[in-house]
């Protein structure tokens, strides 16, 4: 048994239905008991979709089990065919279903429909949301693309043709990547065959393999299934995700490369805005900003290097709570000489968080909040999210509009360099002592508890950034040492602090002095 | 599914039906997200799956961050190997959570559906683990969907809580016990009209703490506060206690009908019933009246959720002049309700249980002014032209008293409201 708060993924049946919602004319018929409806709102609510999902569930109550939960399911399946006239149908079992063993695929199968009905096996106490969505979309490939066999060749004169795979319902942003990806296809000369899951009928997997190599967005999602269509129909696939300014690049390269197109035209054209705002010179405080990124594998990666290599900032921290790209983020991590933090417990993230005193934060709805408790400026990049980052707006992560899009919002958390200097000059002015938190995250800054051990001989104000280990004693401070740390900046006073009572206790001084703070600034530096 | 309809069944003057098939509600252990609130000192921790705490997440929103006193113990394919072994795991898990929450004082162990199929008993758990845990108190309900509807895990909870509950003696005066978790600021508002009435000696179930809860015995007389409390009023019942029938305090009419029911129990005369209760009267007519022009003539359809449907109509009827096209029902106590069912207007439509795609075919036939649904089916009906009202809400906010009337129907005037506000 694993103690659980908060879940960034779902149960695996609910990446099924996150497939099922994207297509049209798919019904899925999950075996389910009463009040595992409750999945609908977040499609209707956090997605604002103006349609039921397209998912019919069983709802056995008590009474049932003692009855046949089986019959209950084929009447469901029958009903649900002839309601709803879908093209092909997947059912499968939630996880107190998958503790009945009622097979879904079997008694599905009895009927006889005149559709395609494709069983899921989703273990529910193994595996979670996204492997549940790569699973279903992967199933649905195998059963609708059709016998494996040797690709037509392409007529000649005839523009390169691909598919786009992976954008399904609650995607981050998978709506608006979508248009920019197709954008960027079509400026090279390439067309577009089928995008699946998202907007795709089960009649257009059938049509999967007249492309000439398929576009992967979210490997979370589509890798298994453009593995399988490379198998089936010699179709190759992309690596690169196309997030970042380099990463759009690279993917155009690699995308021109397999269409047996010149890149240059879109390489040499407009592209981002991201590089110049980047070199020009307000953006120079950006330069070694510590930033802290966890998500899932897909984004996690693609944030740190644009956070790295293209904005600057310095990378103390990456991970994610995908572990079937952990090796992924692990060698993106080493390459930033860092440990990837792989876990799906937000307590461990908040603790790596604390230890690693960012002072910018990039995660998930989860991270938003604990960088809200410690105060410091954060950015959503990854699902798991709340309605807000289903915006009305435009507002792809991919391709060069996407990096825009990167650029401000990873740069509107933190105060513009004039901003600070400013600040940083009027410190002394009422309105900009510390007490007063960063306007933009509204209120006062949530102070950390006070050092629990040897209260210092004034009474210290409350660090802004980090508490400390309460096992540690931390060495007092001298009044004039005391005073000198206020008239640093209260942005970066946190970590003075923090770094001359590290510096402090490495050296098992007794007192912090005036000097002590002026030694720690040149050992660590900035 | 769609299973025939049977044919209808008289009860009062209402025309009631019974449906079967899909069903669109939550799970008893969406009760968690407000009964931890009203419970100070209590934990929730819930035995279940990956979905159990998914589905806590979602109803919860952003409360899941506030540190809240609920979590979900996951159980993974190693529970499932063997019983004994989940026993084991039980105990460790609720042992670290206990070190790590030392302010707690009443564990509610509560199972989901999972843990009912694999008939993981908890009751021994919660036997075992009060033992060892001792003074921490630790208590079990079920939660599943299998086996409770949405606001019936409050039920579940309070019914675990019953047989707990200090005994009062035979020859003790009589005493007033509200039942059903209210807004604390609801609560304080009955305290004050039940003394105006001097009746001195009200107690609340739940309590807002562990060791406050209330002590019951044969002198105990109980009024719901709720309408989903059976298996409460059940195990109150063999406490000694005796119910006293009343409609619901939801709306004026309905929360005098309340207080009167105890005032006649306690001997209260009508004139001092009539000066307690006169100034609420007064200010829930001032806050309904500009209302009725807003509500009056409006055709209302109920989708089955929480239980309070049948009040809540009533009020929307009588009170506000709406008409009712179906109101839909998870479950009717036709006991509980017997004075709400008298009340509804002669040939209401009321469903008691539910088939999805019928009811929505049904709704959509009608074409109802508004429509009161769960959040799966609000957006989609609007996309439809429908005007909705979510019906959550109606949880989670204190609508009950004569303070709260006008709040109450300002829940279903706003949608219509901003319908008509909207130029685009």
């Amino acid at each position: 048994m694993q103690l659980t708060l908060w879940t960034y993924e779902g149960p695996p049946h609910i990446g099924a239905m996150r497939i099922a919602t994207a297509m049209t004319g798919l019904h899925y018929v999950l075996h389910a008991p009463q009040g595992d409806t409750y999945a609908d709102l977040l499609f209707t609510m956090i997605e604002r979709r103006d349609a039921r999902p397209p998912v019919t569930y069983t709802t056995f109550r008590a009474q049932d089990l003692g009855r046949d939960t089986a019959e209950l399911f084929k009447t469901s399946v029958a009903a649900a065919y002839a309601r709803f006239q879908p093209q092909a149908m997947i059912v499968g079992a939630s996880c107190t279903a998958e503790l009945i063993q009622d097979d879904p695929g079997g008694l599905a199968k009895a009927l006889n429909l005149p559709i395609p009905v494709i069983p899921l096996e989703l273990p529910a106490y193994q595996k979670k949301e996204n492997w549940g969505a790569s699973e279903t979309f992967y199933r649905l490939v195998r059963a609708l693309a059709g016998a494996p066999g040797a690709r037509a060749a392409r007529e000649p004169g005839r523009r390169p043709l691909c598919n786009i795979l992976g954008p399904t319902a609650l995607g981050f942003r998978h709506r608006d990547d979508l248009i920019e990806i197709r954008r960027l296809l079509d400026s090279l000369g390439i067309d577009v065959n089928v995008v699946a899951p998202l907007g795709a009928a089960p009649a257009d997997l059938g049509r999967l393999k007249d492309a000439d190599f398929n576009v992967v967005l979210y490997p979370e999602t589509a890798r298994s299934a453009a593995e399988y269509l490379k198998k089936s129909f010699g179709q190759p696939f992309t690596q690169v995700v196309p997030i970042g300014v380099g990463g759009t690049r690279r993917f155009v390269e690699e995308v021109a490369a397999l269409a047996g197109l010149d890149p240059a035209p879109v390489l040499d054209g407009p592209g981002s805005r991201l590089p110049w705002y980047s070199r020009s010179v307000d953006s120079t405080y950006l330069t070694g900003k510590r930033v802290f990124v966890f998500g899932d594998a897909t984004h996690a990666i693609g944030l740190a290097r644009i956070a790295a290599r293209e904005l600057g900032f310095k990378v103390v921290g990456l991970g994610t709570y995908s572990r079937e790209f952990a090796r992924e983020v692990r060698a993106e991590a080493a390459e930033l000489g860092l440990e990837a933090l792989i876990t799906d417990d937000y307590l461990d993230v908040e603790a790596a968080i604390r230890a690693a005193a960012p002072e910018l934060v990039l995660g998930t709805q989860m991270e938003r909040h604990v960088a809200k408790r410690l105060g410091i400026p954060c950015a959503v990049i990854s699902a798991p999210i709340h309605v807000q980052d289903f915006p009305a707006r435009y507002a792809p992560q991919m391709g060069f509009e996407g990096a825009n899009v990167l650029f401000d919002t990873l740069v509107h958390p933190l105060m513009m360099g004039l901003e600070e200097h400013l600040l940083g000059m009027f410190r002394e002015d009422p309105e900009f002592h510390d007490g007063v938190g960063p306007s933009h995250l509204g209120g006062t800054p949530v102070a950390a508890p006070p050092p629990q051990a040897a209260p210092a001989p004034e009474a210290a104000p409350a660090p802004i950034h980090l508490d400390h280990p309460v096992s540690v004693a931390v060495a007092p401070w001298a009044p004039e040492a005391e005073k000198e740390l206020k008239k640093i900046p209260f942005f970066v006073r946190g970590k003075a602090r923090t770094n001359t009572e590290r510096f402090a206790r490495e050296r098992q001084l007794p007192l912090i002095t005036l000097e002590t703070l002026y030694d720690a600034k040149a050992h660590y530096g900035r | 599914m769609n299973a025939p309809v049977p044919p209808p069944t008289a009860c009062g003057g209402i025309d009631l039906h019974q449906e079967h098939g899909q069903r669109a509600v939550f799970c008893g252990l969406t009760g968690i997200v407000w009964l931890h609130r009203k419970i100070q000192d209590a934990f929730f921790l819930v035995v279940g799956s990956r979905t159990c705490a998914h589905l806590i997440q979602s109803a919860a929103g952003v409360m899941i961050f506030a540190e809240p006193r609920f979590a979900t113990a996951i159980i993974n394919e190693r529970d499932l190997a063997g019983i004994a072994d989940a026993n084991e795991e039980l105990d460790r898990v609720v042992t670290r959570l206990i070190e790590r929450r030392p302010d707690i004082k009443l564990l509610f162990l509560v199972g989901s559906c999972p843990s009912e199929v694999i008939k993981l008993d908890l009751s021994r758990a919660a036997q075992r683990l009060s033992g060892r845990l001792n003074p921490v108190r630790v208590l079990n309900y079920s939660g599943s969907g299998i086996e409770t509807t949405f606001t019936q895990g409050e039920d579940a909870c309070l019914a675990a809580l019953v047989p707990d509950l200090p005994r009062e003696s035979d020859t003790a005066a009589p005493s007033l016990l509200v039942v059903g978790a209210l807004a604390d600021v609801v609560e304080d508002q009955f305290l004050r009209i039940f003394a105006a009435m001097g009746i001195a000696d009200v107690r609340f179930l739940p309590a807002r703490r562990a060791g406050a809860m209330p002590a019951v015995g044969r002198g105990t007389r109980y009024l719901l506060a709720q309408p989903f409390l059976a298996d409460t009023a059940r195990a109150l019942e063999e406490r000694g206690a005796r119910r006293l029938p009343a409609p619901f305090p939801l709306g004026a009419e309905g929360t005098t009908g309340w207080l009167r029911a105890a005032a006649e129990a306690f001997g209260i005369s009508d004139d001092t019933f009539e000066a307690a209760t006169a100034p609420g009267r007064a200010r829930a007519e001032t806050a309904l009246a500009p209302l009725r022009g807003e509500l009056g003539g409006k055709r209302v359809f109920f989708f089955p959720d929480s239980q309070l449907e049948v009040p809540l109509a009533r009020f929307l009827a009588r009170e506000l002049g709406a008409e009712l096209v179906e109101v839909g029902t998870p479950y009717l106590h036709r006991g509980h309700l017997a004075a709400e069912i008298e009340w509804l207007p002669a040939g209401t439509r009321v469903t008691e249980g539910q088939s999805l795609d019928d009811q929505m075919d049904r709704c959509r036939a009608a074409r109802p002014d508004l429509t009161v649904c769960g959040l799966g089916l609000a957006n989609p009906l609007e996309a439809e032209g429908l005007s909705t009202k979510w019906s959550i809400e109606l949880l989670f906010t204190p609508v009950q008293g004569y303070e709260q009337a006008g709040d109450l129907a300002e829940l279903f005037a706003r949608p219509l409201r901003r319908r008509a506000l909207l130029e685009v």
